[in-house]
C-alpha cells in the first residue's frame, strides 16, 4: 500500500494543475442554479466542454482512438481532485461521460465507438438514459415500449419518464422490449436512438425544486436503424446493466466536487453568520456536524480511491459499486441537511445566496431515487456483494 | 498511488489470523475475560515471538522497525480476535517513549518491549476524563534529581500487569512523563471493573511517589504521535470486531429460518447487513489511509486520525447494534461471542477520545483554520 503519487502521477497531476489553473472560466452568472439543466447555462457549458476536450482532458482514461487520453484510472481520480481544486464548471453531458459512453465502450461496435465516443466528449451531442417508465422503475426490466422489427429498422412504440436532460438531448440509449414472448430480462433490447427522429417528443416534467430536469418522453412509430442496437437484440439487459453498473461507480466523481463545494461555502458562512450574538462558527452544535460532514466526505473519498486502485486492476466495475452509490446520495442529503438545520431561518430564503441553499436541499432529496432506489441498492448489496439468499422474485 | 496491501502485508496478514485463531480462539478469550488482569504470559510470549510487541520499534531497539499500515494490519486480526491484555497500552507506551524517551531510556525500555519482557501503559486520564493532554492536573515536584508525585489517575489500562507506567505530569514548564516502575513505593492500583472485560482498567494513586528520569521536551508532540498510533491501533481494533461481526451475522442470516425462509431472504435483514458491509468498509478505507498518513507524516494527518478514531467508533457500535438485532435472542446472551467485540467496540469508542471529541478536533482543522 502505497498513496503517493508515483513520479508519472506526479507529473500528470502538475500537468492538469497548470491548464487548468489557465483555463477555467470565470463561473457564470446567469440565472442557472441548476448548472447543467438551464438552457441559458447550456451554451456556457458546452464551450468549457469542447475547450476541456480540444485540450485532450476530456474521457481521461478512455482509449486515444476514441477521443480519450488513454490515462489510467488513477490520474482520472487525480484530475478530479484537480479540477474540485481549480473550481472548475461541472461538464455537461455528464450521462454520456459517465454511463452511456463506457457502456459503448464495453458493448459497442467498431463504427458505434468512432461515430458516437468523440462528439460525447466533446460536449457536441448531449445524451440521455430512457430506461424508466411509468410502470417500470425499479424493476426496469419490466418494461413495454416496444420495438419491431421494419427490413433494416426497428420501429419504436411507447413512453419513458424521468428521462434527465432529455429536453436538451441530441441522443438517448433506450431499452425496448423486442420479445414479447420470452422472460422480462431476455426480450429487451438496448437501441441508440436520434432525439431529432420523427416520432420522438419531449414534454418536460417540473421537479420539486421547479425547474425542469426531467422529462416525459413519448416515442410514435420512431424509426431506428438495426446498425444502431448497441451490443445484441434481445440482450439488451446485459446492456443495461453494463450502463447501470457504471452509473452507480461513476456518478459518484462528480458529486465529491459537489458535496465539498457546499461544505466549503458552509464554513464560509458560518464564520460570518452570527447566532445568539456569536458567529455561528463557534456553536459546539454546528461544529460537529460539520466536522461530520467533513469526514464522511473524506471517507467517501478514500472509498472511491480504494475501488479505484481494485478496478484498476479489472476494470469492470462490480455490485460494489452500489455501496459507492448509497454512500454518496445519502451523504449528500444528510449534507444539505444539516446545512439547512445550521443556517436556520435564513436558510430557506431563495434570496440567500441566489436560493443556493434551498435548491440544494430539495436537489439532492432526488439522490436516494434515482440511479436507483436506496431500497435496491441494499438489496443488490445484500444478495450479490454479501450473498445473501434472494428475497423476492424478479 | 495504490490502496491496496502489499504482498508482504498480505503475507503478514494471513499469519496473524492464522496464529491469533489459533492463540485466542473465544473460549481463550473468555477465560482471560473472567480473570483478574486478562493477561496470559503465554499468549504475550508468543506474540512477542512473531516480533509484534516490537512492530513498530525501531530495529536498533530490538524492534521489527514496520510502519503503521503494517501495525494497523496486525492490530486489525486482533480486533477479529478480541485478543485480550496489554497490546495496545504496551505500544502506546512504547511510541510515546521512542519519541519521549532519552537514548538510553529507549534502549532499555524498547529492547524489553521487543522481547517481550516489558509490559507498559500510560497514565494520562484524571478524574475529569479528558483525554486532552492539556487538562491533566497533576504536579510534578521537583525532588532533588527526581521528581514527587501526589494524587490519582484514572482510566490507566492494565495498569496491576504494566511493568512500566508512563505517567503524564505538570511540571513548572508544561507536560512531563514519568516512568514509574512497577513496584515503586507508594503507588496503589486498584481495578474498576468496566464494561469490556477482556481489558481491565484501573485508577492508580500516588503517595508522594518519587520517580527519576523525567522525560521533559517535546512532550506535547510525543503524546500526539503516540496517542495518533494508539488510535490507529483502536480503529483497526474496532475494524477487526466489525468484520467479525459482520460475517458472523451474515452466515447466521443465511441458515437461521423463520416463516419457512432464511432471514436473510427478509429485506429488514438484508438492509442491516448492506449497512454493517458499508460501515465496515468505509472504516477500512479510513483506517488505512491515516495508518498510511501518519506513518509518511503527510500534512493531513491529523485530519487523517480524527477522522478514523471519529468514524470507526461510531461504526464499531453501529455494526455491533445492527448484528445484535439479526441475531434476536441468542445475540442477547452471555452464550454468544457477539457481546464480546459489542463491549470491545464500546471500550475502544471511548479510549483515546470519542466520535465527539474527535469531530471537536477536525472542526478546528476545518472552521477555525478558515479564519
Ligand atoms: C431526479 C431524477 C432523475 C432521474 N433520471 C432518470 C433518467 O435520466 N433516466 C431514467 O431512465 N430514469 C431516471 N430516473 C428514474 C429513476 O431511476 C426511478 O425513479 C427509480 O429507479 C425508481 O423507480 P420509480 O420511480 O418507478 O419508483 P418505484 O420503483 O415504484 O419505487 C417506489 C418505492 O418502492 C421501493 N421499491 C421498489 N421495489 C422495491 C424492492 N424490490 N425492494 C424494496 N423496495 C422497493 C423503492 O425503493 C421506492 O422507495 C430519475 C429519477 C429522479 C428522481
Amino acid at each position: 500500500m502505497d498513496l503517493r503519487l508515483t513520479p508519472e502521477e506526479e507529473k500528470f497531476r502538475d500537468e492538469c494543475r497548470a491548464w487548468l489553473e489557465a483555463n477555467v472560466p470565470p463561473p457564470f452568472e446567469g440565472a442557472g442554479l441548476n448548472e447543467e439543466e438551464n438552457a441559458e447555462s447550456l451554451a456556457y457549458l458546452k464551450a468549457w466542454q469542447k475547450k476541456v476536450y480540444d485540450a485532450g482532458w476530456a474521457g481521461i482514461s478512455w482509449k486515444k482512438e476514441y477521443g480519450g487520453r488513454g490515462a489510467t484510472l488513477i490520474e482520472q481520480a487525480i484530475f478530479q481532485e484537480e479540477w474540485a481544486r481549480a473550481n472548475a464548471p461541472m461538464l455537461i453531458n455528464v450521462l454520456g461521460l459517465s454511463l452511456i459512453g463506457p457502456t459503448i465502450i464495453a458493448v459497442g461496435t467498431e463504427e458505434q465507438k468512432k461515430r458516437f465516443l468523440p462528439k460525447i466528449l466533446s460536449g457536441e451531442e448531449i445524451w440521455c438514459q430512457g430506461f424508466s417508465e411509468p410502470n417500470a422503475g425499479s424493476d426496469v426490466a419490466g418494461l413495454g415500449t416496444k420495438a419491431v422489427r421494419d427490413g433494416d429498422h426497428f420501429i419504436v412504440n411507447g413512453q419513458k419518464i424521468w428521462t434527465s436532460l432529455a429536453h436538451v438531448s441530441d441522443w438517448c440509449l433506450l431499452l425496448v422490449r423486442t420479445d414479447f414472448e420470452a422472460p422480462k430480462h431476455k426480450g429487451i433490447t438496448a437501441l441508440l436512438v436520434d432525439m431529432h427522429s420523427e416520432g420522438v417528443s419531449v414534454r418536460p416534467l417540473k421537479q420539486i425544486t421547479g425547474d425542469s430536469g426531467f422529462n416525459e418522453v413519448f416515442f410514435s412509430n420512431v424509426r431506428v436503424p438495426v446498425a444502431n442496437v448497441l451490443g445484441e437484440v434481445n440482450k439488451g439487459w446485459h446492456t443495461a446493466i453494463a450502463t447501470l453498473m457504471n452509473e452507480r461507480a461513476n456518478l459518484g466523481a462528480g458529486i465529491y466536487i459537489q458535496i465539498k463545494r457546499t461544505l466549503d461555502a458552509l464554513v464560509e458562512k458560518v464564520n460570518t453568520l452570527q447566532r445568539n450574538g456569536k458567529p455561528i462558527a463557534q456553536d459546539p452544535i454546528a461544529r460537529q456536524k460539520i466536522a461530520q460532514a467533513y469526514l464522511e466526505l473524506e471517507i467517501f473519498k478514500l472509498n472511491s480511491n480504494r475501488a479505484i486502485s481494485k478496478l484498476s486492476k479489472s476494470p469492470i466495475p462490480g455490485p460494489e459499486g452500489s455501496i459507492q452509490k448509497i454512500f454518496w446520495s445519502e451523504l449528500n442529503q444528510r449534507t444539505q441537511r444539516d446545512a439547512m438545520e445550521i443556517l436556520g431561518a435564513h436558510g430557506q430564503l431563495w434570496d440567500l445566496d441566489d436560493g443556493k441553499w434551498v435548491y440544494g436541499y430539495l436537489r439532492t432529496r432526488g439522490n436516494t431515487i434515482e440511479a436507483g432506489t436506496s431500497e435496491i441498492q441494499r438489496n443488490i448489496v445484500a444478495e450479490r456483494v454479501l450473498g445473501l439468499p434472494k428475497g423476492y422474485a424478479r | 498511488m495504490d490502496f491496496d496491501l502489499s504482498k508482504p502485508q498480505r503475507l503478514l496478514q494471513d499469519s496473524a489470523r492464522t496464529f491469533f485463531s489459533r492463540e485466542c480462539a473465544p473460549e481463550r478469550v473468555r477465560e482471560l475475560m473472567a480473570s483478574d488482569t486478562a493477561h496470559d504470559d503465554n499468549l504475550w510470549r508468543a506474540i512477542a515471538d512473531q516480533g509484534w510487541t516490537g512492530l513498530i520499534i525501531p530495529e536498533q531497539y530490538g524492534g521489527l522497525g514496520l510502519g503503521l499500515v503494517e501495525m494497523a494490519v496486525i492490530a486489525e486480526e486482533m480486533g477479529r480476535a478480541c485478543l485480550p491484555g496489554a497490546f495496545v497500552s504496551t505500544l502506546w507506551a512504547s511510541a510515546l517513549i521512542e519519541k519521549a524517551g532519552s537514548e538510553e531510556q529507549k534502549a532499555k525500555w524498547l529492547d524489553g518491549i521487543s522481547a517481550g519482557d516489558v509490559k507498559a501503559t500510560v497514565a494520562l486520564l484524571e478524574a475529569s476524563a479528558d483525554w486532552n493532554p492539556a487538562a491533566v492536573q497533576l504536579k510534578a515536584e521537583r525532588d532533588g534529581e527526581g521528581f514527587r508525585i501526589h494524587g490519582r489517575k484514572e482510566f490507566v489500562n492494565d495498569a496491576a500487569v504494566a511493568d512500566l507506567m508512563l505517567v503524564v505530569a505538570r511540571g513548572e514548564k508544561g507536560l512531563m512523563v514519568l516512568p514509574v516502575e512497577k513496584g515503586t513505593d507508594g503507588v496503589k492500583v486498584t481495578p474498576t471493573p468496566s464494561i469490556d472485560a477482556t481489558r481491565k482498567i484501573y485508577q492508580v494513586d500516588f503517595d508522594n511517589v518519587y520517580v527519576e528520569g523525567a522525560m521533559a521536551s517535546g512532550i506535547n508532540a510525543a503524546l500526539e504521535y503516540s496517542m495518533g498510533v494508539a488510535a490507529i491501533a483502536l480503529s483497526a481494533e474496532m475494524l477487526g470486531g466489525m468484520q467479525w461481526t459482520l460475517d458472523t451475522t451474515v452466515e447466521y442470516a443465511k441458515t437461521r429460518q423463520q416463516f419457512g425462509a432464511p432471514i436473510g431472504s427478509y429485506q429488514a435483514v438484508q438492509h442491516h447487513c448492506a449497512d454493517m458491509l458499508l460501515y465496515t468498509e468505509s472504516s477500512r478505507s479510513a483506517v488505512y489511509y491515516a495508518a498510511w498518513a501518519l506513518t509518511e507524516h503527510d500534512p493531513l494527518s491529523r485530519n487523517a486520525v480524527s477522522i478514523a478514531k471519529a468514524y470507526c467508533s461510531d461504526a464499531g457500535r453501529e455494526v455491533g447494534n445492527l448484528g445484535i438485532q439479526c441475531h434476536g435472542g441468542i445475540g442477547f446472551t452471555w452464550e454468544h461471542n457477539l457481546h464480546l467485540f459489542y463491549k470491545r467496540a464500546k471500550a475502544n469508542e471511548l479510549m483515546m477520545g470519542d466520535a465527539t471529541f474527535h469531530r471537536e478536533k477536525l472542526a478546528q482543522l476545518v472552521i477555525d483554520a478558515k479564519d
